[in-house]
């Protein structure tokens, strides 16, 4: 299905320098929705540097980068806004607005957007609390982030990056720095996000259990839980997940979880858990 | 020396100057490009009025208080010592002319303007300043929303739009400052005599560079504020650098502004 739709997103030879280091070398890749890309990288292999170039937060130096069929190298910043506003971000740490409580941390994209003001000003209320649902906080609406622990901030900024339901939500480690329970809590809304709503997925992580979830499994509406997909004849899922190896700014692997695990590059076994650790 | 090609070698500090005035050049560039956007989102749609109402009254009533208290004291201080030179001269009847015209024209304006600048350009300053450093401002331009828009152009209307009301407020308070002075306390004239001559000192021009003034200081103040607090650096430690570096400058652009309308208004 998803290969005979539009792409979503389109990185082409993309580079980037800042003085001497290659904060992207020739990154080429692909985006169609109900897709995921997952990230791995060392600190400073240009992860999230991929990320902000694709919403236009860091200007390329060389290639194009397509999103949602419009070149963001060659706009200015005013015309990146619309397209942003078509992208749920999530940031590391949340990258909630202090000032504001929950809800109108949520609010915000539905307020201020102009693509997305006009067309849910009657219901603002219902669809922050919509959103706050999907994360399981809606008793959190009037909190500000300050009283919230890190995995509650973190699905706040879930909440905020979904309320507007847009095509393509983007990650940056939304596990990093939480426990396992709260980290795999956190991916299996990411999960859920992505069969809920067939938007593509790209994630910037450092545990290999975050790509294992998005790869092995689908989230399950009626019972509303995440399901392991099969082993024969869930491959077209499975597939939908592809994984990315960064290193020094270029991608040094593309492919399959399988293909991941059976790669015999000491940097790339790096990021994959094995059965005996 | 002359005409030698490495100049800046053979002068011990010629390219720190260099680099000073390279940053500053380009320190004032970046300040216009700002002001220049901040300018014609004015005009532009989306429009936060929620955000323009708010910064009014944060900015307008919120500096009531010590506006009106300055233009008090100025007021009566003028009165005070005006009355004992004035005295000298027996021109002591013209209190009222002198406190009208100097507060009008220049103390009203530039000490409302300096007490918001320290009560605002610092606010404003350390609040997106406290936003940049937590990449609340990277958010927001993710989340789809223009940070100049949202937070730059409510700051210059409503400093804009607040200071020459709070500076109309400063110099009517001034004068009953100065009033209290000269005619219950110094009994220097009578209360008619100095409304009369209070009101009659002042022309169309005094009343034109009374009100240009704050107009244009409104606009130095908020967007020296959100210029420092926007291009703020180093953790807390640079939202501390940045709220000093928004009022030095802030002050030091009113004078400076203040000197060329004056010039202006001088030749009129």
């Amino acid at each position: 299905m998803a290969a005979s739709q539009e792409p979503i997103l389109e990185f082409k030879d993309v580079s980037l320098r800042f003085g001497d280091t290659w904060a992207l070398r020739n990154v080429s890749l692909g985006l169609s929705p109900g897709e995921t890309r997952i990230i791995f990288g060392a600190a400073g292999a240009g992860k999230t540097t991929l990320l902000k170039a694709v919403i236009g937060l860091v200007k390329v130096d060389e290639g194009g980068i397509k999103l949602f069929g419009r070149d963001v190298t060659s706009v200015g910043e005013t015309a990146l806004f619309p397209l942003r506003a078509r992208a749920g971000v999530l940031f590391q740490e949340g990258g909630l607005f202090d000032s504001l409580t929950v809800g109108e941390n949520v609010e915000y994209p539905l307020l201020n957007q102009t693509a997305n003001r006009q067309s849910v000003l009657h219901d603002v209320e219902g669809r922050v609390r919509d959103a706050l649902r999907f994360v399981e906080l809606e008793h959190t609406y009037d909190q500000f982030p300050s009283e919230l622990s890190g995995g509650m901030r973190r699905r706040v900024g879930i909440a905020r990056a979904v309320v507007t339901e847009p095509p393509l939500m983007i990650y940056d480690s939304p596990t990093a720095g939480l426990d396992p329970i709260t980290a795999n809590t956190i991916m299996a809304l990411v999960a859920k996000e992505r069969d809920v709503r067939n938007s593509a997925s790209l994630i910037v992580t450092h545990r290999y259990q975050d790509g294992e979830i998005m790869s092995d499994f689908r989230y399950d509406q009626q019972n509303e839980e995440l399901v392991a997909l099969k082993s024969a004849g869930d491959e077209a899922k499975r597939d939908r997940t592809k994984f990315i190896v960064m290193k020094e700014g270029a991608m040094v692997f593309f492919g399959t979880k399988q293909e991941l695990e059976s790669s015999s590059d000491d940097y790339i076994r790096k990021f994959v858990r094995h059965g005996d650790e | 020396m002359l005409g030698s090609s490495n100049e800046s070698e053979a002068i011990p500090g010629g390219s720190c100057l260099l680099d000073f005035l390279t940053t500053l050049v380009s320190s004032f560039q970046d300040f216009l490009f700002l002001a220049g956007r901040a300018f014609r989102n004015v005009v532009r749609s989306p429009h936060y009025y929620d955000d323009v109402f708010m910064q009014m009254d944060i900015i307008g009533v919120g500096s009531l208080p010590i506006v009106i208290m300055i233009g008090a004291f100025s007021g009566a201080i003028i009165a005070l010592q005006m009355a004992r030179a004035l005295s000298t001269y027996g021109a002591s009847s013209q209190v009222g002319t002198i406190v009208s015209l100097t507060l009008v024209r220049e103390l009203g304006p530039v000490l409302s303007a300096v007490m918001v600048a320290g009560r605002n350009a610092s606010g404003i300053a350390s609040e997106l300043g406290s936003m940049k450093v937590t990449e609340q401002i990277d958010a927001m331009r993710a989340l789809g929303t223009d940070p100049v828009q949202k937070l730059v152009t409510p700051r210059l209307i409503a400093t804009t739009l607040m200071l020459p009301c709070l500076t109309v407020l400063a110099d009517a308070v001034g004068l009953v400052g100065a009033y209290l002075i000269s005619v219950p306390l110094l009994r220097l004239i009578s209360a008619g005599e100095f409304w009369s001559t209070s009101w009659r000192a002042l022309v169309l021009n005094d009343l034109a560079q009374g009100l240009l003034k704050p107009f244009i200081f409104g606009m130095i103040i908020s967007l020296v504020g959100c210029f420092y607090g926007l291009r703020t650096t180093g953790g807390t430690q640079g939202v501390g650098r940045a709220v000093t570096q928004a009022v030095v400058a802030a002050m030091v652009w009113i004078f400076v502004v203040t000197l060329l309308i004056d010039k202006v208004f001088v030749g009129l």
